[in-house]
């Protein structure tokens, strides 16, 4: 990597349900504001902006960023659009290092936005195959056989998914920005919460958001007059494999496991959980965060559970996951992939406030879409590569 | 910056295809890595540019991934734009030093739906989409402005046509092509005044595929190398209201930064859908009249959303590799009325 790439300013919306508040370009401002005021630089400092978000569908308006151009700044420079599905977040974010990476500019502004309550999500999310049937079933339908193949495969005991959520719902409760944040959230509530599609229920299931997170890019010598000391990329990584084939094994992807074995070996990683201090990692349902503990090598295969069950990845525990609450607490999908980025550069950075987790040195942020197929990933430390 | 060469190019473009995306694709693929030189597992990188909303249906891409091939597991990126975008994407993954060959595609298939009107969907969603006003519409107004401003004429527009029309017979993968008069076509109605049909694009179903390689892989390749010497992209206010019309401010800044007038240019290869756009971005690119513009026909004669901007550069690439020019300009383009420009110089050795 010839090039050195440091994340100088983070910025985020508050999540919500429908921010009614605020135009698309009103929310896509906001939190592109934010990440400028972090990094105490305006609009004129940016040279390029690379933006994500899910399929258009999800507001009805057809590649909306050239709608959002100048909300965003990005008259006369530069404006990418990524769509990765559910990995967008985190793709987008790699494109913009890559621009720094690969010396072509010297400051970007990267956006992940989502603004769910133009439209219907589970509408947006069912793809309507040629002579084939339409299961009008949004992703939980989509994941919730993964998920049972894994309970099958572990043997993990079936509250692990509760567990997970109580986790997650509890750290939300430290967020403010988080959408979901439930007072008098406990085991009993979730493991009382409707069966939406077996075996995750209500409580065990990501919302549907309104919101966008931002991040300023800078190359070394920049980054290093940053007012806040910079979260550097130690590595990304993206890998993307077919959704249907036989002998593919969706409930613990290859491409999965390959990221993150390029990441390592980029990011000199040779036990990851112990050589990196916290990850937000994207765990849309419960159940996702133990199957991923194992696709990222933080755990042998099947017993990722077991760092649930034992508390390894709760906030003081040896592996923090989710520290923000994760996608469980908010999820503007085109956003869940950069926000896992942002919340791992902002435990960097000591920008975490109350879900802070102390000392950390390395962190990972991580995100997944399609039918688990697509994949992209992070490395930051405190530290220079 | 490093020396990227293109090694090679497909298309298939046609008035109206009964294939579905992944299976017009697929022989374009198959074709382009052919004539690459390189097998399918050696290309480091996948990159591709379509659009949800002209396959009516969320994650175009993913099924194309699952035709175009991803096992094992490969790096791959995709953005929402004219593949054009897509090559940029590759090019700068290519700086990095990350991975030295990557492959492009890029497919639209806008025959199943109405586009004028879907295209209203790119517009203000709360002010301006609901009045739907369609492509030509406001392309109407763009060309009626930028006529006031030049003191062009709707002949010098249909002269555009029939010259386009002329040049796309040598082409076997335009769709409208033929010989015409331009004072009979001046006769038809108008479509949306100013413009008449001959001055709006013939829409097409299609895909383009290319490879491009680091230096040391396409001097092996063979061909004449053909080098990516300079590619910028840029955006203007979306808002019809706010920028002026009649020209295309992001195309003259990405062809600054992407050195059009270092040197001269033998021929230039232009996503211009409507002809008085040929016109403002001759401008744009500060092309003398003595540049040939679009020896393929054009977008103007086979407009493959999502595809032609990239196809526009392909063109330029085959050009230069036949031995045919030295040094073309490519420019693709999107949104309405020329908002985003991505312009690309192309070398021979």
């Amino acid at each position: 990597m010839a090039n050195l790439c440091g994340v100088i300013g983070i910025g985020q919306t508050k999540y919500d349900a429908k921010r009614i508040d605020v135009s698309m370009p009103g929310l896509v401002r906001e939190a592109a504001l934010r990440a400028l005021e972090d990094a105490d630089l305006s609009f004129a400092d940016i040279d390029a902006v690379v933006i994500g978000k899910a399929p258009d569908m999800f507001e009805g308006v057809m590649l909306p960023e050239n709608y959002l151009a100048d909300a965003i700044g990005a008259t006369g420079k530069p404006l990418l659009r990524v769509h990765t599905a559910g990995s967008v977040g985190g793709s987008t974010a790699n494109v913009a290092m890559s621009l720094i990476h690969a010396g072509i500019h010297d400051r970007v502004l990267t956006i992940g936005w989502e603004k769910q309550s133009e439209s219907n999500a589970m509408w947006g999310l069912t793809i309507s195959p040629p002579f084939g049937v339409a299961v009008v079933a949004g992703a939980g339908g989509y994941f919730a056989p993964l998920i049972h193949a894994y309970i099958e495969r572990s043997g993990a005991p079936e509250d692990t998914g509760i567990r997970t959520a109580l986790k997650d719902r509890q750290n939300a409760l430290l967020n403010p920005l988080a959408h979901l944040r439930i007072p008098d959230i406990d085991f009993d509530k979730i493991a009382n919460s409707p069966m939406l599609w077996d075996p995750i229920r209500y409580l065990e299931s990501c919302p549907s958001s309104d919101g966008a997170c931002a991040m300023v890019l800078a190359r070394e010598d920049l980054a290093e007059q940053a007012p806040t000391a910079p979260a550097w990329v130690h590595a990304t990584a993206m890998r993307s494999e077919p959704n249907q084939f036989p002998g593919r094994d969706a409930v613990n992807p290859q491409a999965g496991r390959d990221a993150a074995a390029d990441l390592y070996k980029q990011g000199k990683i040779s036990n990851p959980r112990k050589e990196i201090d916290c990850a937000e990692i994207y765990v849309p349902f419960s159940w996702f965060e133990a199957m991923w503990m194992e696709n990222l090598g933080f755990a042998p295969e099947g017993e990722g559970w077991k760092m649930v069950y034992e508390g390894a990845t709760a906030l003081d525990g040896d592996m923090p996951i989710n520290m923000s609450g994760g996608v469980l607490s908010s999820n503007a999908i085109g956003a869940s992939g950069m926000i896992r980025y942002a919340e791992a550069a902002m435990q960097i950075r000591g920008q975490a406030g109350e879900h802070q987790v102390d000392g950390v040195r390395k962190s990972m942020g991580h995100a997944y879409g399609g039918g688990s197929q697509y994949f992209s990933m992070c490395l930051f430390g405190k530290d220079k590569p | 910056m490093r020396d990227v060469g293109i090694l090679s190019f497909a298309q298939s473009n046609a008035k109206s295809e009964l294939r579905n995306e992944v299976e017009i694709l697929l022989p374009v693929v198959k074709e382009a890595v052919k004539a690459s030189g390189l097998a399918r597992n050696d290309i480091d990188f996948t990159c591709s540019g379509s659009s949800d909303f002209l396959q009516g249906q969320p994650f175009a891409f993913v099924m194309a991934l699952d035709g175009v091939g991803a096992w094992p597991p490969i790096k791959e990126s995709h953005v929402e734009m004219d593949g054009a975008w897509a090559l940029y994407e590759s090019w700068v993954k290519i700086q990095t030093g990350e991975v030295e060959s990557a492959l492009i595609y890029s497919f639209g298939k806008t025959s199943p739906g109405d586009l004028a009107e879907v295209l209203a969907l790119q517009l203000d969603p709360y002010c301006v989409t609901q009045l739907w006003p369609d492509a030509d519409s406001v392309a109407g107004i763009q060309a009626r402005l930028f006529l006031e401003r030049s003191g062009r004429s709707e002949r010098d527009l249909a002269e555009i046509a029939v010259r386009s029309l002329a040049d796309a017979k040598d082409n076997p993968h335009a769709v409208a092509k033929g010989d015409f008069d331009a004072a009979k076509l001046l006769s038809e109605p108008y479509r949306t005044s100013p413009l008449r049909d001959h001055d709006c694009p013939t829409n097409a179903d299609g895909a383009t595929v290319m490879v491009i390689a680091s230096a040391d892989i396409a001097r092996k390749h063979g061909q004449r190398p053909v080098w990516i010497r300079g590619i910028d992209h840029r955006i203007d206010p979306p808002a019809l209201g706010v920028r002026d019309l009649t020209r295309a401010p992001s195309a003259e800044i990405a062809a600054g930064k992407a050195r059009v007038g270092a040197d001269k240019i033998d021929f230039a290869e232009i996503d211009a859908p409507y002809t008085h756009q040929e016109l403002i971005l001759r401008e744009a690119l500060g092309l003398g009249d003595g540049v040939r513009v679009n020896p393929s026909g054009g977008s103007l004669c086979t407009r493959t959303l999502f595809s032609c901007g990239l196809n526009r550069i392909g063109d330029a690439y085959q050009r230069i590799a036949s031995g045919d020019g030295d040094r073309a300009v490519a420019l693709a383009t999107a949104g309405h009325c020329l908002q985003q420009n991505l312009v690309c110089v192309l070398e021979g050795e």
